[in-house]
């Protein structure tokens, strides 16, 4: 089976606020296999999301190298990086970052729309497998907390993405809809034959997963950073 | 396609400031379109309206002044002449026809203009010629008034009506001359000054109660028209060169034209002040986006995170810019409609010219266009900032 994300010695590194230099990402290898799900633990400050930006393109390492569906992310340029994460990835966030401007429907939409695609049909059926087809013209600012990660969740799928990138996304529910949530994520990205890589501090998501990696052991930074 | 919803989306969830911006932009546009279309049609009416005639033959003194009391009837005359100079310019085979003016005397406020019956033969414009919507016209040995159309309309006079003048050119109520004329008829609107004008046979005005009795053999001026340009050239040097009595005004155009290069000063400020608005419209489009950018660099991000292109949100950026822009120059057609409604009237109701709001004129389209260009240009800086915005420090905080 091939691999969706290859990760060779990766690392990112930033500046503090007083000038230091701090390496965040030192991660020499780590691979995820296609339409697998993995769960990485980590707590605060093991670059978690930094790991998951570099991985989806949203960030540019200092030295190593990233590829996403066979494609080299560090040799490509932004605009590929862009187009290659509109087609392949659908990434969840903690705070589910909808657009509060559209409407269920738009967001999801907009989840297409970058890729060039535009099937109401497809967004319309994924909302309602999501349980939210009956609340396609609600605004998110109209929805409870567990239907806008619902939302997010049916955003991120859309676009039939190779690779899913989920950060944290129940941290913002109480643990009935955590579980819901994480639920409705693990199912429709086997029913979409996607890969998930997850990101998450908490145990009870964690628990949840037959594969599980300690970000800790993969992040050399983040060993010292512990170390320390 | 995704790019106009995202901007429709932006402008309505800032609603308030893309109202505000597009009427910033809408009132400069209104401004520009009038300022040019005042001044181009304002300058074009007064420099070809003629009334007929080629030159203006009056009493020593400013050219511009017997133009426009003889042909605008605005300003007071320059002095008297005798009547005896008309028939002289009549007896002359250079000149086709003369007709003289007598002026002194109002009712309320719109002048009384003495003259011959032959005012009314000759054409004032190429083909038309005076014609009378109502009644006839006045017995030049009665006390009887034939009345322009605007000044009918606004001093309610109708066939029949007796009136009577007052002295002099602004309207005194101590003023009253004791004659009372009877109107017998009313011009069609002609679209030139003599709209605003009581018309009274020439020797009524020579021989109102109260004027001078050396007024009897009088006139203000008389309006003449030569058989060929050759004749104004003889008789400028004739009048103005060799004489020092009387001033020919020749041609009317001319002098018209030197009126409007005189306030030209006032036209390039009235330019200027269009030209700063429309600036400031600009840096309105551009403020308000501009601050709204903090608020909604989350959005760009989130936009961003699921694959937007830097380009794309360019574009975004400036789609809004210029959405506001091209909402603020179709507005801008609204304000211009008000703001001619306005100055036309008053321009009619002073001078007696009617200017055409809606001829064509290619400020009409160089506006808005103008305007959506620099709404294009407003746009660039928050485009730039938009273009900037860093992804992963706006959809969740680096950990």
């Amino acid at each position: 089976m091939s691999h969706v994300v290859e990760v060779e010695n990766l690392v990112k590194r930033f500046r503090s606020p007083e000038g230091e230099t701090q390496t965040v990402i030192d991660v020499p290898s780590f691979s995820l296999e296609e339409g697998k799900q993995l769960a990485l633990c980590g707590g605060s400050g093991t670059g978690k999301t930094t790991f998951l930006n570099l991985i989806a393109g949203i960030l540019k390492p200092d030295s190593g190298w990233v590829t996403v569906c066979g494609k080299e992310m560090s040799i490509l340029g932004e605009a590929d990086r862009d187009r290659l994460r509109a087609a392949s990835i659908g990434y969840i966030f903690q705070t589910f970052n909808l657009l509060q401007g559209f409407s269920c429907l738009e967001n999801v939409l907009l989840g297409m729309a970058f890729s060039g695609k535009s099937d109401t049909d497809q967004a319309m059926k994924i909302l309602d497998r999501v349980g939210l087809g009956h609340r396609l013209h609600h605004s998110p600012g109209q929805l409870s907390t567990g239907q806008q990660q619902r939302v997010a969740v049916a955003r991120a799928l859309v676009n039939r993405p190779k690779l899913v990138l989920a950060d944290e996304p129940t941290g913002n529910l109480d643990p009935e809809n955590a579980k819901q949530s994480l639920a409705l994520i693990r199912e429709t990205c086997a029913e979409t034959g996607a890969a998930l890589l997850l990101v998450s501090h908490d145990q009870m998501v964690l628990d949840q997963f037959e594969a599980k990696s300690d970000l800790a052991q993969i992040n050399s930074a983040a060993k010292k950073e512990v170390a320390a | 396609m995704t790019s106009f919803l995202i901007a429709r989306k932006s402008l309505r969830q800032h609603l308030l400031s893309t109202s505000v911006t597009a009427l910033s932009v809408a009132l400069a546009a209104g401004l520009l379109m009038t300022v040019w279309v005042v001044k181009e049609q304002s300058q074009n009416l007064f420099t070809n309206m003629t009334g007929g005639y080629d030159a203006v033959l009056g009493a020593r003194g400013s050219k511009l002044q017997l133009v426009l009391n003889a042909v605008f009837h605005l300003e007071s005359s320059p002095g008297n002449i005798p009547y005896k100079d008309l028939e002289l310019l009549r007896k002359d085979r250079r000149v086709a026809y003369a007709v003289p003016i007598a002026v002194g005397d109002n009712y309320r406020g719109y002048r009384l203009v003495g003259t011959e019956m032959g005012m009314f033969d000759n054409e004032y414009s190429e083909g038309k010629k005076f014609q009378l919507g109502q009644g006839s016209w006045f017995d030049e040995e009665r006390k009887e008034a034939v009345v322009g159309s605007f000044a009918a309309r606004k001093l309610g006079l109708k066939l029949g009506d007796k009136f009577n003048p007052y002295h002099g050119l602004n309207y005194d109520v101590n003023k009253r001359h004791a004659d009372v004329y009877v109107v017998k008829g009313v011009l069609e609107p002609t679209s030139t000054p003599a709209d605003r004008v009581i018309w009274i046979p020439l020797a009524g005005l020579q021989t109102m109660e109260g004027h001078a009795e050396s007024a009897v053999n009088d006139i203000s001026a008389a309006l003449v028209k030569f058989r060929s340009p050759q004749a104004g050239v003889m008789m400028e040097q004739l009048y103005n060169k060799q004489g020092n009595r009387l001033t020919l005004a020749w041609p009317i155009g001319a002098v018209m034209a030197q009126l409007f290069d005189k306030i030209g000063w006032f036209d390039r400020i009235l330019e200027m002040v269009a030209l700063l608005v429309a600036i400031v419209a600009a840096g309105s489009i551009l403020a308000s986006i501009y601050n709204s950018m903090n608020e909604r660099r989350r959005d760009i991000a989130i936009m961003r995170a699921l694959g937007a292109r830097r380009t794309t949100i360019f574009g975004v950026i400036l789609i809004e810019s210029s959405t506001i822009a091209t909402i603020g120059s179709v507005l801008g057609f609204a304000i211009y409609a008000v703001i001619m409604n306005v100055a036309s009237g008053v321009i009619r109701e002073q001078t007696g010219v009617v200017l055409e709001p809606f001829k064509w004129n290619p400020i009409m389209w160089m506006a808005p266009v103008g305007m959506i260009a620099l709404g294009l240009l407003a746009g660039i800086a928050p485009a730039i900032k938009a273009y900037r915005t860093p992804v992963a420090e706006f959809i969740s905080p680096v950990s």
